[in-house]
This record gives C-alpha cells, structure tokens and sequence, in this order.
C-alpha cells in the first residue's frame, strides 16, 4: 500500500474510529472496570479491587438458587424471546404481503410501517398508556360494546404489548429484505416436484429467509432486552425488567458496582448468542446466500 | 375418444385481465413424442407449457393427462415435471439433495431415493457433482442437474420451458442432440418449448407453431418446413421467397396463379379457391435452380428468364438475387458445387427452374 493510500484511508476512517473509541470502547471499558471496584456510599466508586458485586449477583437467598436479581436479568431474556417471537408471527406475513405486492406498492406500505419513527418513542409509548388504562380508549370502547372491562395496565401483558409495538418495525424491514429477494420461481419448482404448500414453506421458503429471520431476531431481542421506557410506563414498576434494575443501582441504589457488574454479566451473555449467529451467517455466506 | 393422448388440451383459453394469451387451443401430444411449441416471445407457448404443469388455470376449456382431467389439480399432484428456463434450483441444498426432493416428496425410503438419485446423475454424465452446491456449477452443468431432478421422479410427461436457451451456441448445438438421444432412452413424453426453430426441427417429432395465442399449425418437421399452412408459418420457419399473386384458377390441390405483369405459375395450395383472389406465393431460396439462358430446365418443372442482381458468396453455397420482372425479385440459394469460373455473376441473364409442388399458394 503506497503511503498516499495509507493517509487516505487514515482520514476516511479516523472519524468513525474516533467516534467508536470515545462513545463506545471507552465506557464499554469503564463500566467492565467499576464492575470490580468498591462501592461508594454516596454513589461513584472507591479505587480498590473488589468481587463483591459478582458475588451479590451470583450468591443464592434462602433457598432459591438464583436470587432477585439474577432473576430479573434471566426474565428480561425471557420477554427478549417472548417479544422476537410474537413480532416474528405478526411480522412474517405481513412482510410476505407486503413483498408480494407489485413494486409500485411496496414503497408506501414499508412506509406505513416506518411512519411511527416520526414520534418520539416515550409519547408513543405514553400513548399507548392511555389506550390500555382502566379508563382509556380500549376500556371504554369495550363498554360501549357492552363487555366487560379488563385490567390490563401495570400488567406483563401491557408491557408485552408496548414491546412488540415498539420492535414490529425492526423485524418487518429484515424480513422483507430477504422475503423480497426470494426467486418465486423455486416455489413453483417445488410445487412441480411434489411439494404441498406447508412443503413448500418449510423446505424453501423458510430456509431461504432465514437469514431475514436471524437478523430480525437480533434486531428486537437485543434493544428489548435493556428497554427501559416500556417497563416503567406500561408496567408501572411492576414488571421489573433489566433496564429498571440499572436504573435502580445507578440511581436510587447507588451501587455503581453492582450496576456495571449486572451490565457486564447481561453483555456476556448477549454475546454468546451474537457469537452464535455470527458462525451461522459465515457458515450461509460459504454457500453463496 | 379414439386415442388417449399422454396431454390433452381441449378448446383451452386463458385470459390474464383483457390479455388473452391462449386463444382456443386444441392439441394432444401422443406417448413417449417429443413435442415442440414453436413462436415467438410472447406467443402463449409458455402460458401453454404452465397450464399443463398447473401454475395457471385455463379460463376455458379443459386440460387432460392420460386421459384424466387436471384443470382443477394444484401442480403438486400432477404426474409432471418441469424443467425450468432459469433452472431453479434450490440453492441452499446440495445437488444431490435437489435431485431427491421430488422422491422425499413421495415418501420413498432412503436407499430409494440413493441409489435413484445416482443413477440420475449418471444419465446426465455428472455423477460426481452430488455433494456441490448449484452455485459451484457451469450453466450447462446446472441444466443438466435441472435435467436430472425432473426425470428421476419418471413423469409421465417432462415439459421444457426453453430449457437451452441460457446457454451458447456450441452447448445448445450438442444439449439438442444430448437430449434427444435422452427422450429415446427414457421413452418418457416431451413437451418441449422453444422460440428457436432450428432447435424444434432438430429435436422434434412433431410440432405445435403458435402465433398470439393461436396455434396455426401441427405436424412433423418436414410438413411445418415443406407445407406451411399459412405465411407466419412459412416465415417463422427458415427462409421463403413471398410474391404477391392472384388466381386464375384452382383445382384441388393444383393452382395457376399470376405473378406480377405477365407470370403465370403453377402452385400447390391447400384448398379450393376463388378465381380472382388475391394471395402469397411462397418458395423456399433452397428450391429454385439456376441454369445459362436458353435452358430448359428439368421435366416437369416450371421455368422463367430472369437477370441476376445480386451476388452473395456465403462459402457452401452463394445467395442470388434474381429479378425476373422489374418489381418481381427472388432469393436464391445454389450450392457451390461449380468451379469458381463458372458461377453466375451478377448482371448476367439466366433461367429459374422449380418444381410446381416446391411452390405454394397461401392464404394468410
């Protein structure tokens, strides 16, 4: 490489390099760092070497072997999987339609879809607070219909509904880029060779969007995981997730320790299932999809 | 019915929106033929080829296999196979993995499928290519494992949707041949479409022209090329001369016609027609003879004094123009079997000769 590509690649890249070591790496660090320093009464840290966090984290209460907070990281996971899953239900056939539409059409529906990213995410998510309340639209427009009411916020199933809500778009566009890409022709192939229409689905279609599929997951399961606004608004402190349990060690709490150790222990795991997913794609990549 | 045909069309329309593509076709393919549907993009032969396979339902009329009506079954329970233009095939699963899909489909055991799927590879002489994946193969290759996952399964009918046209001339030039030899062997029936022509008069037993949406004539290669029925036909298919004519008068199947101010021409026609009608005499560049002025020509035929105007040396044979009135030209194609000395130049007066049954009165 002659030295005038050496300094241009320098200036094209330094930016974001930039960028990445001072908002990303260096925090990143920080907090991996606090997580083993001692705490400090009055928030912040103490320099010292300390394990204590890990071992609040990890030590069992009583007679459960995983404690209260262990159990709120395991639990977000839990409604990460919940939230991926019921997207990836509504978000699969939505993206197919929306892909089998003729070209012309297509711009305006994936439009539709991203229109809620022009209001800010907490009022959408307040809003929601108002159709779902003990008096909101929902409740009301069930009485007018002569049902019964049904108490749904400050519920999981509110805080579920709020996460899907907020992640539907994040599944629907991967999914569409690789439903779209789809050779329709190979459905028609199989169906030639026998294949009925579950077939068809489970052979060829599901297959060849899976990569859509993976990257939909990653996309909702990892910003879910940490959310913060839904949980709060939605489930009123009830349905405690992991972004609550930062929250709380950062703020109220003042365990900075124990906050940064939660938040490496939660990224450890993240990354092993990124890891996962990574090896899957370069495995797809070999075989030119 | 006095024949059961391996496909049946009857009376068969298929309309997409005011487009009506197929327009009232009536065909049978007979057992163990290689067919061809032969017209230009476009024509409906395609629609045709996929109604049989079950990806379009007829709008009217009725399609049949061995027999039995199909109109209303999905692709999947026909006992057809396609083999695709593009090829299709999966490209997440192995060779060998596209080839059994039809058999695991069925449910066969696994040493079935096997041993089945080997000996497909085997017909179409890649039987080491089972564990690639289509990407990692030539275009030629993947047609013939395109090839091999139709036929492994024994359709009672394979349809070819212009199965050769993705590859170059050489490839295309041995496939036909490949694949011909293939049908004999396997004693399955073809249903082969193509725009090319060449291809369909190699490959064929016989052959369906189509023309939007309209099939315009069926029969074996030399009656499509020696008998057109109409002037598509004669023009779709290799090369003709086309002289406006007017009858004098017909019997049967014999016609005198004049051509231009002052020829009279003996033709073979199809049909009786009126004295005074206006129609096309159509004979091939391969039929007319050249001979020195003054010659007779040979017995039978009919021969008229013309000037050449034009000379083309194409090296097996040379293509003349020949005029023999002022707004009557003829193309003519002579084999080069004199020595270069001899060979007419243009501006020399010469006589064509043609045998009356080599021209044709059409209609159309």
């Amino acid at each position: 490489m002659t030295a005038r590509r050496k300094s241009l690649l320098a200036i094209l890249l330094g930016p974001g390099a930039f960028w990445i070591t001072l908002f990303f790496l260096i925090p990143l660090v920080l907090v991996v760092v606090y997580s083993f320093l001692e705490r400090r009464s009055g928030g912040g840290v103490l320099w010292s070497f300390s394990l204590d966090a890990y071992v609040k984290l990890f030590s069992p209460t009583g007679d459960t072997l995983i404690n209260d907070f262990m159990m709120i990281l395991l639990r977000s996971l839990w409604w990460a999987a919940l939230t991926s899953f019921v997207c990836l239900i509504i978000g699969y056939p939505l993206a197919f339609f929306i892909a089998l539409q003729p070209p012309s059409h297509r711009t305006a529906y994936l439009f539709f879809v991203l229109i809620p990213f022009w209001t800010n995410f907490l009022v959408r998510t307040y809003a929601w607070k108002f159709i779902l309340n003990n008096n909101g639209l929902l409740n009301n427009l069930l009485q007018a219909l002569g049902m019964k009411r049904i108490a749904l916020i400050n519920t999981p199933t509110a805080v579920l509904i709020g996460l899907v809500y907020g992640s539907l778009p994040f599944m629907v566009l991967p999914l569409y880029a690789s439903i779209e890409k789809l050779d329709f022709d190979l459905v028609e192939a199989a169906q030639d060779l026998g294949a009925n229409y579950v077939r068809v689905f489970s052979r060829v279609i599901l297959p060849l969007t899976m990569p859509g599929i993976v990257a939909g997951i990653v996309l909702v399961f990892i910003p879910v995981s940490g959310q913060y606004i839904v949980p709060t608004i939605l489930g009123g402190g009830k349905v405690a997730m992991l972004g609550n349990l930062l929250a709380q060690q950062f703020g109220p709490a003042l365990n900075w320790p124990f906050g940064s150790a939660i938040a490496v222990v939660f990224m450890a795991l993240l990354m092993v299932g990124v890891i996962f997913y990574l090896r899957g794609d370069a495995r797809e990549e070999e075989v030119g999809l | 019915m006095s024949e059961i045909y391996d496909v049946e069309l009857r009376n068969v329309t298929k309309k997409f929106g005011d487009f009506t593509a197929v327009k009232e076709i009536s065909l049978g393919v007979r057992k163990g033929e290689f067919f061809s549907l032969l017209g230009p993009s476009g024509c409906g032969k395609t629609t045709n080829l996929r109604m049989i396979a079950g990806f379009e339902a007829p709008t009217s009329g009725e399609i049949l296999l061995g027999g039995q009506p199909v109109s209303q079954l999905p692709p999947f329970k026909r006992n057809v196979n396609t083999v695709f233009q593009n090829y299709a095939l999966f490209p997440h699963l192995t060779v060998a993995e596209n080839v059994a899909f039809g058999l695991e489909m069925k449910g066969l055991a696994k040493d079935e499928i096997r041993r089945r799927v080997a000996d497909a590879l085997e017909m179409v002489r890649l039987p080491d290519s089972g564990a690639k994946k289509p990407h990692q193969l030539s275009g030629g290759q993947r047609q013939r494992i395109a090839l091999a996952r139709a036929i492994v399964n024994q359709p009672r009918v394979l349809l070819l949707d212009e199965p050769l046209g993705a590859l170059d001339l050489k490839l295309r030039k041995a496939m036909q041949l490949e694949l011909k030899e293939l049908q004999r062997q396997l004693g399955i029936t073809f249903v082969f479409v193509t725009h090319d022509q060449e291809e369909a008069l190699v490959m064929s037993d016989r052959i369906g022209v189509m023309n939007h949406g309209k099939l315009l004539q069926v029969g074996t290669p030399e009656e499509i090329y020696d008998r057109p029925a109409n002037r598509f036909v004669a023009d779709f298919i290799g090369d003709t001369n086309f002289l406006p004519c007017r009858i004098r008068e017909c019997q049967e199947e014999v016609a005198w016609v004049q051509v231009g101010q002052s020829l009279q021409v003996k033709a073979a026609c199809t049909q009786t027609l009126a004295q005074g009608k206006e129609a096309t005499l159509a004979i091939r560049p391969e039929k007319i003879h050249l001979h020195p002025p003054g010659s007779e020509g040979s017995p039978g035929e009919d021969v008229f004094a013309g000037r050449i105007v034009e000379a083309v040396f194409m090296g097996t044979d040379t293509r003349y123009v020949v005029e023999l009135e002022p707004t009557i030209q003829l193309v003519v194609r002579f084999q080069n079997v004199n020595a270069a000395a001899e060979r007419f130049r243009e501006g020399e007066n010469v006589v064509v000769s043609w045998q009356p049954t080599s021209a044709r009165v059409l209609l159309s």
